[in-house]
C-alpha cells in the first residue's frame, strides 16, 4: 500500500496531465463545454426534486427545503458512482497504453477518480450558492475536506480493486451498474438516516455501509450546520484504508497479467 | 570492455494460453468454484521466448531479426518492461524510449499540441523538459500548421510523425525501434535514419526488431536471429543475416519441392493425351496454364535441377551454373524427336525458351532410358520465382510430353535490381564522378545446408 502511494506520488506529473485531458476532452466539441460541470448537477437536481416534491412529495420537517438536502447528497454521490462506473473499464479502453507503452497503470483508475473530484469541486460552488441563498451556510462547512479525504481514499480503493478485476472478469462491468443502483437507494441520498428508527434492522444494514457515514456527515456539515456523526466517519475511513490496502494489494498481484488480458 | 545497456540472462516468456474451457469461465462459475486467484494463474501456456542471453554494450546498435512469429516483439517488450520475463532475468540500464506503436495514447479528441505534451510525460519527461523541447518536437514532425488542431483530424501519417517525433525526442540511453520507420514518405525516413544515425554518434544504445535486413547491415554492430522463440544465432549481423537469408531459402525450397510434388500429381491424375491443348489447370495470367500432355511415346520421367557441384536444388543465386536434367524414357524408339524448354517468370512471361530443332541438332534414335542436360551458365536473372517448360515433340510440334509449368525454382539474390534478365555487367567511373561499394556485395552462398 505504502508502495502504491509513492508509486502514485511519482508518477503525479502524468496523473496531472491525464486529469487536465480528460477534463478538457470531456466537453470538447460540444456547445457548453466546461459549463457542463455545472449544468449537469443542476438537471440532476431538477428531476430529482421533480420527483420528490411534486410526484412523491417529501414532508420532512428536518430536512426541508428538501431539493437542498438531496444537492447535499447528489453531488458527492455522482463523484463516487461515475468514478467506480468509470474504472471499471478504463483499463480495458486503454488497453493501447497498457500493451504498448511502459505505463504504471493504477494511473488510470486514478485519473477517473480524480477528474470526478475536480467535477464534484466545481459543483461545489453552486451548492454553496444555494446555502447561503437559503441561509443555510454555517461555519461547519470548513469540516468538508474530512468527508471528502474518507471518500477519496474509499473510492480509489474500489476503483483500483474493480479496474484490475474487470480485465479478468468483464461481467463486472455489467453487474456494477445495478451495484451501483442499489447502492445509491442503501446510502441515505434522498432520505434521512436520522428518520429511521433507532435500532430498527434497516438502521442496522445502513450502518454497514461506509457511504452511509460519509453522506450522514456531508449532510450534516453542509445541511444541518452541526456534526455529531464523527464516530461514523472514522468507521468509514478504516473500511476505506482497507478498501485501498485490498485494492492495492490486488492491483499488483495482477499487474502483470494485465498486459497480456486486455 | 564497456559497460552493459541491456543484460538478458535466460529470458523466458510464456504466456497464457486459452483452451475453450477456460474461454467461457465467468465471475460466477469462478466464485462457485472458489477458484478466483487460481484461475488467474495461467494453466495452459505458450512459450514465446525461450532461454535468450545477449549483451548489449552501451553505444551499440542491436538488431532482432526473425519470421513472423518467432518471438521478436515478445522480446521488445521485456526490454520495454511492459511485461516480465517468466524466468530468467532481463535488466536494461538507462532510460528506455520504446517505438513500439506511434501516437499511442494520443487522446483524439485533444490538440496535438496538448498531446505532445501529455504523450511526453507519459513517455518519463516532466512537463518542463517537454515544452523546452517542445519546437524541436514541431519541427521535426513538420506539423507547424496543424498543431493546434484537435488529432482527429490528422491523417494517419501525421499521426505517425507526430508520435515518432516525440518519441524520439524523449532523449533515451536507450531506444526500442520495432519496425516503424515506414511511418512516412523517403524524405520523412531518410530524417529518421538521420536521427537514428545521431543517436548512435552520441553514444546512445539502439535494439532494433526489423524485417528490413539492409538496415541491419548498415547500422548494426551485432544481430540475433530468433527463431520459434530461440536464439538461432547471434553475432556478426552480416553473417547472420546471411544465415537467416539461407534458412528462409531453405523454407522456400521446401515450399517449391512440396508444390512440385503436388503439381506432377495434378498432372498424373489428368493422364492421357489431350491433343486440343493444355488442361485448363492452375490458370495464371496471359493465359500461361500448368499442366502435361503428350502421348508419352518419349517420356519426360524426371526433371531435376543441379547447382554447380551436381546437387539438386531449388534455389539459386545469379551467376550459379544450373543444369537441368531430364531423365527420359523411350518404350519403343523414336527417331523424329525435339527437346525443348522454355523459361517464365511468376507473371507467366516468357523469358526464354529454346530446343535442340532450333539449335540445330537432328535426331537420330532414342530408346530405353536416357538423360538430357542442358547447362545455364551463369544464371543472368534477377531475383523471383520461375516456371519451367521440360517437352518431348515431333519436329513438327506434335508433343510426346509436355510438362508446362510443373517445374520451379527461386533465384535470390541480395542486389535488388529489376526486369526478366540480367546481362552480366560491372560499373565503372571516371572522372569527376565518384562512387564506391562500401564493401562488395557477394551473393548468398546457398550451397550450404539451409538452417544449419
Amino acid at each position: 500500500m505504502i508502495a502504491a502511494i509513492r508509486s502514485l506520488v511519482r508518477y503525479r506529473a502524468l496523473v496531472q496531465s491525464l486529469v487536465s485531458r480528460e477534463l478538457k476532452a470531456r466537453y470538447r466539441g460540444s456547445v457548453l463545454g466546461f459549463l457542463w460541470s455545472f449544468v449537469n448537477p443542476l438537471l440532476v437536481l431538477l428531476t430529482y426534486t421533480l420527483v420528490f416534491t411534486v410526484i412523491l412529495p417529501n414532508r420532512q420537517a428536518d430536512i426541508q427545503p428538501y431539493f437542498l438536502f438531496l444537492f447535499c447528497g447528489i453531488l458527492p454521490w455522482t463523484w463516487f458512482s461515475a468514478s467506480l462506473a468509470e474504472a471499471s473499464g478504463v483499463i480495458i479502453a486503454s488497453g493501447n497504453l497498457i500493451k504498448k507503452v511502459l505505463f504504471p497503470a493504477e494511473v488510470l483508475p486514478t485519473v477517473t477518480v480524480l477528474a470526478n473530484l475536480v467535477h464534484f469541486l466545481l459543483g461545489l460552488p453552486i451548492l454553496l450558492l444555494f446555502l447561503a441563498w437559503k441561509g443555510k451556510l454555517a461555519w461547519t462547512v470548513v469540516l468538508l475536506p474530512l468527508p471528502m479525504l474518507v471518500q477519496l481514499v474509499l473510492t480509489l480503493g474500489v476503483a483500483l480493486f474493480l479496474s484490475a478485476l474487470t480485465v479478468h472478469f468483464r461481467d463486472l462491468q455489467n453487474i456494477l451498474t445495478h451495484v451501483l443502483h442499489l447502492w445509491f437507494f442503501a446510502t441515505p441520498v434522498i432520505y434521512s438516516y436520522a428518520a429511521i428508527p433507532e435500532g430498527s434492522p434497516l438502521r442496522q444494514a445502513l450502518r454497514l455501509n461506509p457511504m452511509t457515514h460519509v453522506m450522514v456527515t456531508y449532510q450534516q456539515i453542509l445541511f444541518h450546520g452541526n456534526v455529531d456523526h464523527w464516530r461514523g466517519l472514522f468507521l468509514a475511513l478504516l473500511v476505506g484504508v482497507l478498501a485501498f490496502a485490498v485494492g492495492t494489494f490486488l492491483f499488483d498481484r495482477l499487474r502483470d497479467t494485465l498486459p497480456e488480458e486486455v | 570492455m564497456t559497460a552493459a545497456a541491456i543484460v538478458a540472462r535466460d529470458a523466458t516468456k510464456r504466456y497464457r494460453r486459452f483452451a475453450h474451457r477456460n474461454q467461457f469461465r465467468t465471475l460466477k462459475s469462478a466464485l462457485l468454484t472458489g477458484s478466483v486467484l487460481s484461475d488467474l494463474r495461467p494453466e495452459e501456456t505458450f512459450t514465446a521466448l525461450e532461454g535468450v542471453s545477449f549483451e548489449v554494450p552501451k553505444g551499440s546498435a542491436f538488431a532482432v531479426i526473425g519470421e513472423n512469429g518467432s518471438g521478436k516483439s515478445t522480446l521488445l517488450k521485456l526490454v520495454a518492461g511492459i511485461t516480465k520475463p517468466s524466468s530468467g532475468s532481463l535488466a536494461v540500464f538507462g532510460r528506455v524510449s520504446a517505438l513500439i506503436e506511434l501516437g499511442a495514447g494520443f487522446h483524439p479528441e485533444i490538440s496535438g499540441r496538448e498531446n505532445v505534451v501529455i504523450n511526453g510525460v507519459m513517455l518519463g519527461l516532466t512537463r518542463k523538459e517537454v515544452e523546452r523541447r517542445f519546437d524541436a518536437i514541431v519541427d521535426f514532425a513538420e506539423m507547424r500548421d496543424f498543431i493546434d488542431a484537435p488529432v482527429k483530424t490528422y491523417s494517419s501519417g501525421m499521426y505517425m510523425r507526430l508520435g515518432f517525433a516525440v518519441a524520439i525526442h524523449v532523449d533515451p540511453d536507450v531506444l526500442l525501434i520495432d519496425e516503424v520507420l515506414a511511418v512516412g514518405d523517403e524524405a520523412f525516413t531518410r530524417k529518421c535514419l538521420d536521427k537514428i544515425a545521431e543517436f548512435r554518434r552520441r553514444g546512445k544504445t539502439i535494439l532494433f526488431v526489423t524485417h528490413s535486413l539492409g538496415l541491419v547491415e548498415k547500422l548494426c554492430d551485432d544481430a540475433l536471429w530468433l527463431r520459434h522463440g530461440q536464439t538461432a544465432d547471434r553475432g556478426d549481423p552480416k553473417r547472420v543475416v546471411d544465415a537467416y537469408l539461407t534458412y528462409v531459402a531453405g523454407g522456400e525450397e521446401a515450399l517449391l519441392r512440396s508444390s512440385r510434388a503436388a503439381a506432377a500429381e495434378r498432372a498424373e491424375a489428368g493422364d492421357g493425351p489431350a491433343p486440343s491443348g493444355p488442361p485448363g489447370e492452375g490458370a495464371l495470367a496471359t493465359g500461361y496454364r500448368r499442366g502435361r500432355w503428350g502421348g508419352r511415346e518419349v517420356e519426360i520421367r524426371a526433371v531435376r535441377l543441379l547447382d554447380g557441384r551436381g546437387r539438386e536444388r531449388h534455389v539459386f543465386v545469379p551467376g550459379e551454373t544450373v543444369t537441368l536434367a531430364l531423365s527420359v524414357h523411350a518404350a519403343e524408339p523414336v527417331t523424329d524427336f525435339v527437346f525443348g524448354v522454355g523459361l517464365f517468370s511468376a507473371e507467366g512471361t516468357n523469358v526464354y525458351g529454346t530446343n535442340t530443332d532450333i539449335e540445330g541438332f537432328i535426331p537420330r534414335r532414342i530408346a530405353g532410358e536416357a538423360e538430357v542436360r542442358l547447362s545455364l551458365e551463369g544464371l543472368s536473372l534477377v531475383e523471383g520465382t520461375y516456371l519451367l517448360d521440360v517437352a518431348a515433340h515431333r519436329r513438327d510440334g506434335t508433343p510426346y510430353d509436355y510438362l508446362r509449368g510443373l517445374h520451379s525454382f527461386r533465384v535470390k539474390s541480395r542486389v535488388k535490381d529489376v526486369g526478366l534478365y540480367r546481362p552480366v555487367h560491372r560499373w565503372s567511373f571516371a572522372g569527376g564522378a565518384e562512387l564506391v561499394l562500401p564493401e562488395p556485395r557477394a551473393e548468398l552462398d546457398l550451397g550450404e545446408e539451409p538452417g544449419a
